[in-house]
């Protein structure tokens, strides 16, 4: 029956994610493990012509992610045309290759806005906060920023090893003159999901970064902005993800593949339609794997008669795939779920002893996501 | 600048931090800032594309009046920029 649910309205979040190459190894990173056996990347001209096509859907947010999006040598033609067309243009960087001249390069080509996310450069993750090269770089880089009259929006992607240092953190944001700080617990997805028992933190460590977080806002001082992403994990219900997928948010990936949410190359049965083989009109509107989860008539109970459907969704189709092996159940986030043991379970893990703290050597390390990792994970 | 020191000579202006456009798609006019989209109704839209840094609220209130071929928009105007100046989307010169 989706072919006789309303007709959805234009896709009007783009994201691209023009390359998965990155020059860090972030082990909560929600790129697919998969990602050094995946298919060339796009060249410019195939991006220009996405651009110009979701444009004429009615596209307007632009984000422009990866990997690290500055390791392509046209992000600033990209950028151009996407400011000709009318997107606002979103850079979502780590800042690693962000120096002067590509900057005021961007900045020409008409780029709106920097999202600077900070993270663990090295191996050494306790090392996150005290690495001085790390600070170096990104005191370097949000110089820059300000001196090209961008404000100052950092993110900050937290886990069970760096949760404990949401003070610091923001003392930091606050010495770089942030305006907005995101402080955005993992998403367990991609090789966060392979990581998921040694990034999960303790319920108890949450309620402290949040306390810390909550007299961070109330201190006097100048202004900045806090936003504190609850893990999803720690909730009853699930988050409206994607505001329903297919409904305003498409993302390209780096080898062409339009997807209704980053996470969902994942998915199960679907055959997601490249850009190199269907116009984005195509995608959108006719493409099975874009209808598949609109409207509700993919859902099962719960949340098929539960009054909250249209509220969320049924919540994460990738989370309720990876937890119950079925994308058509109910995010098990959900307490009304009959698989929430799952998540209540996993953060009762972490509220446990952890090998991890408790010995030197550790059963199954962290995994970093770097092509040779990527490479292991799937010999 | 408080909502207070808005008058009828005030000069609005669309923030630096804010893009108004006109978006076909939507039949609305909008405001983009980063990783975000406000979708305004008609008369937030002919209100807002009239605030130039040029124009003060008593030319964009004769100037809706005139295109919409009514009068006594004044106090709704005011109200409106006010708003606008909270939520700081307009700067007033």
């Amino acid at each position: 029956m989706n072919v006789q649910a309303k007709k959805p309205g234009p896709p009007l979040w783009l994201l691209f994610e023009l390359t998965y190459r990155c020059p860090l190894h972030c082990a909560f990173c929600y790129n697919p493990t998969n990602f050094s056996g995946i298919g060339p990347e796009l060249d410019t001209d195939d991006w220009l012509r996405v651009l110009r096509e979701a444009r004429a859907l009615g596209a307007v947010q632009l984000g422009l992610s990866g990997g690290e999006p500055l390791a392509r040598d046209d992000l600033e033609i990209i950028v151009a045309e996407a400011h000709r067309l009318g997107f606002y243009v979103n850079l979502i960087t780590s800042g690693v290759g962000l120096n002067e001249t590509r900057i005021a390069a961007l900045k020409a080509a008409g780029l709106d806005h920097i999202q600077l996310s900070f993270q663990d450069s090295s191996q050494q993750m306790n090392d996150f906060l005290s690495s001085t090269r790390t600070f170096d770089l990104k005191s370097k880089v949000a110089a820059l920023i300000k001196k090209y009259d961008y404000p100052m929006v950092l993110n900050v992607v937290l886990h069970r090893l760096n949760i404990d240092h949401v003070a610091e953190i923001l003392q930091m944001a606050d010495k770089l003159d942030a305006e907005y700080v995101e402080l955005a617990n993992t998403q367990y997805y991609g090789w966060a999901w392979h990581n998921r028992a040694q990034l999960m933190p303790s319920r108890a460590q949450v309620e402290r970064a949040e306390a810390v977080t909550k007299r961070f806002r109330e201190r006097n001082g100048r202004p900045m902005r806090i936003y504190f992403v609850v893990p999803d994990y720690f909730e009853r219900r699930p988050k409206p993800c994607m505001n329903g997928l297919g409904s305003v948010f498409l993302t390209v990936t780096p080898d062409g593949m339009a997807l209704p949410c980053q996470a969902a190359r994942m998915l199960p049965g679907l055959e997601f339609p490249n850009v190199r083989d269907m116009s984005m009109e195509n995608i959108w509107f006719d493409s099975a794997a874009f209808n598949h989860y609109r409207g509700d008539d993919w859902m099962k109970e719960p949340c098929r008669s539960c009054p909250e459907k249209s509220r969320d969704f049924g919540g994460c189709r990738c989370q309720a795939y990876l937890l119950t092996g079925d994308a058509a159940n109910a995010d098990p986030v959900c307490d009304l779920s009959p698989h929430h043991h799952l998540v209540t379970e996993a953060v009762a893990l972490a509220d446990g002893p952890r090998p991890i703290e408790s010995a030197p050597v550790v059963e199954k390390p962290l995994v970093f996501r770097s092509p040779a990792n990527s490479v292991r994970l799937f010999s | 600048m408080t909502s207070n020191s808005i008058s009828i000579a005030s000069r609005p202006a669309i923030d630096r931090r804010f893009r108004l456009q006109w978006e076909s798609a939507q039949n609305a006019h909008v405001l983009l800032y980063p990783e975000g989209m406000i979708k305004l109704n008609t008369s937030a839209g002919e209100i807002l594309k009239r605030c130039d840094g040029q124009a003060t609220i008593a030319d964009i209130t004769a100037s809706l009046e005139q295109s919409f071929s009514t009068g006594g928009l004044s106090d709704e105007v005011i109200a409106f920029i006010a708003m606008a100046v909270e939520n700081k989307w307009v700067a007033v010169l």
